[in-house]
């Protein structure tokens, strides 16, 4: 059977709140809600290389505003179908995660994070210096997304019926045997290494779906922002998509779907109330890791256990 | 505190952030609302302040209310960032209901903002952001450079003074590596090649960079007779700072975009900001009775000299409020309030002559040569020695044909082979 009964009653939920929300929060709200949506399958991605293979990646933006490059070039500058630049930006993305892999897969700790580093850095310097094709600083301008879309809450429905396929398949993914194996590489390389598994093949076919799934999500970005600038493939992003699913909780994939609402809505709250808006969300990442530092659907997660264990 | 108490404070406090999030009403009547976008944080931050104090000065003067309606000024960080500023105008407009978008200082924040105002209609006003192409070969109805200018709408006359005046025949140039200099090195370059002299070597530089001495090398051995510097912020600071460590102050003349010698660079500076040129529709240091009232008035407030930004932002909100009383404050209306806006001439702006917008929606103003020279309490400040009058974005050219040719870049810069 696909799902376990109680799974069952948390996909009927989940799926009954996502329809509900342009509803509950109509207008800009819907935007917003939109916009988490986006992010949260930024960091979900983050999180199956962070949380289930053990290697903290600081290029997932880059490789997420690849595939909104691709999409605004191809459509505004190219002038081709928005369908096809969706697909040509994902299989972009996927391209890059594989030269990406395949150039820091072999590391693992702190190597890896300033591989990983350094090579979003370099998509951000050919994004910045590139003019011709990028637009440099300025960015590509444009609107992409096909007519239907231009409506916030169809683009809404749009965008969160690509997060529940995009949910589920990540879900299936690091519950597979496959992702099985990517925990065990996590916990003691050694260990699968002599069980007889390729643990470099397995950790770069791991790289290239979360970089897949990252890609996804940097698509439906230009449908949703119609607007690219370096600053979309800066570090930037990339750490952004690494806070919401350490603030959601390492490892626990729908961890970042909290993160992401967290990290996006303070964003929109808090800076109504002050400038100093970014103090109050580094205190949020200080309170996080004091009180939950495994994330708050770890520390939920933990809760619970030790609840029933009583 | 507790942990357990300190988690519930915690949950109560988000709850009610939470409330005003829930219930905004949508008002059709009530303020007139003013959405402005300002880089409060990131590289620009100390612009982006001055931007602010410019706006309000006029508020402060004249009071908050335009044609019997409270005027309601909702300011946003667009934080020099092109995302950021988008997602906060689409927040303005959407959640805030602002009327109109106004602001911003950066090409690439500008432009973000443009495509939103493109898309969904709004009115958005820049007296800052210069990017051509805004009012050129992209223009767009709804977006209106008010009280702005385009970055090589200056540039030109400066060029002519340089060769007719001065009989400068080489340059040598060296700008910031971005689309406003690129477009303010082109105005100059192509009016001073078709006037006959010759642009003998361009130098780009990343913005921010520390160190100049391998650029100043090079200037000094091109064998020009002038250097032409585009240069905004810290990079103005250091360039000329170090342009006089090496020994070339006095001996190169410099001639400068408008930037470069703003009053937010050289207030810091001593000697070494002395004798810069360049040019300009705003000198603090004119005589006409207009500017000196302003730079009086502005000086009472904030305790220092009025940079390019708080006079943009300052003759911005006056222009508005003209428009807005034109049209009886009906502020709904955008076609009403864009043709206000576009019709309005400005016969009082602190400039001390009337200034009125092309068919393009960019401001055509009297452009002055302006010259660094000293105050008696020893600051430096801009003072004008020549004067173009009614220079448009386009200079000399006609407008279309201006625009069959590309935008300036690295690539195209407008020079005349000779």
């Amino acid at each position: 059977m696909l799902f376990t009964k109680k799974q069952m009653l948390y996909a009927t939920l989940g799926l009954l709140a996502l329809s509900l929300i342009p509803t509950l929060f109509p207008g800009y709200k819907t935007s917003i809600a939109t916009e988490i949506l986006i992010f949260a399958m930024l960091a979900m991605s983050v999180d199956i290389m962070a949380g289930f293979t053990g290697r903290t990646s600081l290029c997932h933006g880059a490789i997420f505003g690849v595939a909104t490059y691709v999409v605004l070039h191809y459509v505004t500058v190219v002038g081709g179908s928005v369908w096809v630049g969706a697909l040509l930006g994902v299989l972009a993305a996927m391209v890059i995660s594989m030269i990406f892999a395949a150039l820091a897969i072999r590391t693992s700790g702190v190597y890896f994070i300033l591989l990983t580093l350094a090579l979003g850095m370099i998509v951000w310097g050919v994004c910045l210096r590139w003019t011709s094709v990028t637009g440099g600083e300025n960015g590509i301008r444009g609107s992409v997304a096909p007519a239907w879309l231009l409506n916030k809450q169809n683009l809404y429905y749009f965008v969160a019926a690509c997060f529940a396929v995009v949910t589920f398949g990540m879900w299936k993914f690091v519950n597979s045997p496959f992702g099985l194996t990517l925990k065990g590489i996590r916990d003691s390389e050694s260990r699968m290494r002599t069980l007889g598994y390729n643990v470099p093949l397995h950790l770069f076919i791991g790289f290239v779906v979360s970089g897949f799934f990252a890609g996804i999500a940097g698509a439906l970005y230009a449908f949703f922002n119609s607007f690219v600038s370096p600053s979309t493939v800066a570090l930037a992003q990339s750490v952004e998509g690494l806070l919401m699913a350490i603030v959601g909780g390492v490892g626990t994939l729908f961890g970042a779907i909290i993160g992401a609402i967290l990290v996006i809505s303070l964003e929109n709250f808090v800076s109504l109330y002050t400038e100093r808006w970014l103090m109050v969300l580094g205190f949020m990442f200080i309170f996080t890791m004091i009180f939950a530092p495994t994330g708050v659907l770890g520390a939920a997660r933990n809760f619970i256990n030790s609840r029933q264990k009583k | 505190m507790k942990r357990r108490n300190f988690i519930q404070s915690l949950g109560l406090t988000a709850a009610a952030g939470a409330a005003p999030w829930v219930n905004t009403v949508q008002a059709q009547t009530g303020p007139i609302r003013i959405g402005l976008l300002s880089p409060l944080t990131g590289v620009l931050a100390a612009g982006g302040k001055e931007l602010v104090e410019g706006f309000e000065l006029y508020w402060k003067q004249n009071g908050l209310t335009l044609a019997g309606r409270q005027v309601e000024i909702v300011i946003e960080d667009d934080g020099s960032n092109p995302d950021m500023a988008l997602q906060k105008s689409r927040r303005l407009v959407e959640q805030r209901n602002v009327h109109f978008l106004m602001g911003s200082v950066l090409a690439n924040t500008g432009l973000a903002i443009s495509e939103y105002a493109r898309s969904s209609g709004t009115p958005y006003f820049i007296p800052v952001v210069a990017a051509d192409e805004l009012t050129q070969r992209k223009a767009v109805p709804n977006i209106v450079r008010v009280a702005g200018y385009s970055a090589s709408q200056m540039p030109r006359p400066l060029a002519e003074y340089a060769y007719n005046v001065k009989k400068v025949r080489k340059i040598v140039t060296i700008s910031q590596d971005y689309t406003f200099g690129h477009e303010q090195c082109g105005g100059f370059c192509q009016t001073f090649t078709e006037l006959g002299g010759q642009v003998v070597q361009q130098f780009w530089h990343p913005i921010n960079t520390a160190d100049f001495s391998p650029y100043l090398a090079q200037i000094k051995n091109a064998g020009a007779d002038a250097v032409f510097v585009m240069e905004t912020g810290a990079d103005a600071n250091r360039f000329i700072k170090q342009f006089q460590n090496f020994g070339l102050q006095g001996k190169l003349p410099m001639y400068g975009a408008m930037n470069l010698t703003d009053q937010s660079v050289i207030r810091t500076l001593g000697a070494e900001a002395g004798g810069i040129i360049s040019s300009a529709h705003f000198a603090e240091g004119s005589d006409n009775a207009a500017t000196k009232k302003f730079v009086a008035e502005y000086t009472a407030a904030y305790e220092k000299l009025p940079s390019i930004y708080g006079f943009s932002l300052y003759s911005g909100a006056m222009w508005i409020a003209e428009a807005i009383k034109k049209i009886n404050g009906r502020v709904e209306d955008k076609t009403a309030l864009l043709n206000a806006v576009k019709s309005t001439e400005l016969t009082n702006s602190p400039l001390g002559r009337p200034v009125k917008l092309d068919r393009y929606g960019n401001p055509v103003y009297d452009v002055f040569i302006r010259e660094t020279k000293v105050r008696p309490d020893g600051k430096f400040w801009n003072v004008p020695i020549e004067v173009y009058p009614s220079v448009s974005q386009f200079g000399k050219y006609d407008p279309e044909v201006y625009m069959k040719q590309p935008p300036y870049s690295r690539e195209f810069q407008g020079i005349k082979k000779s």
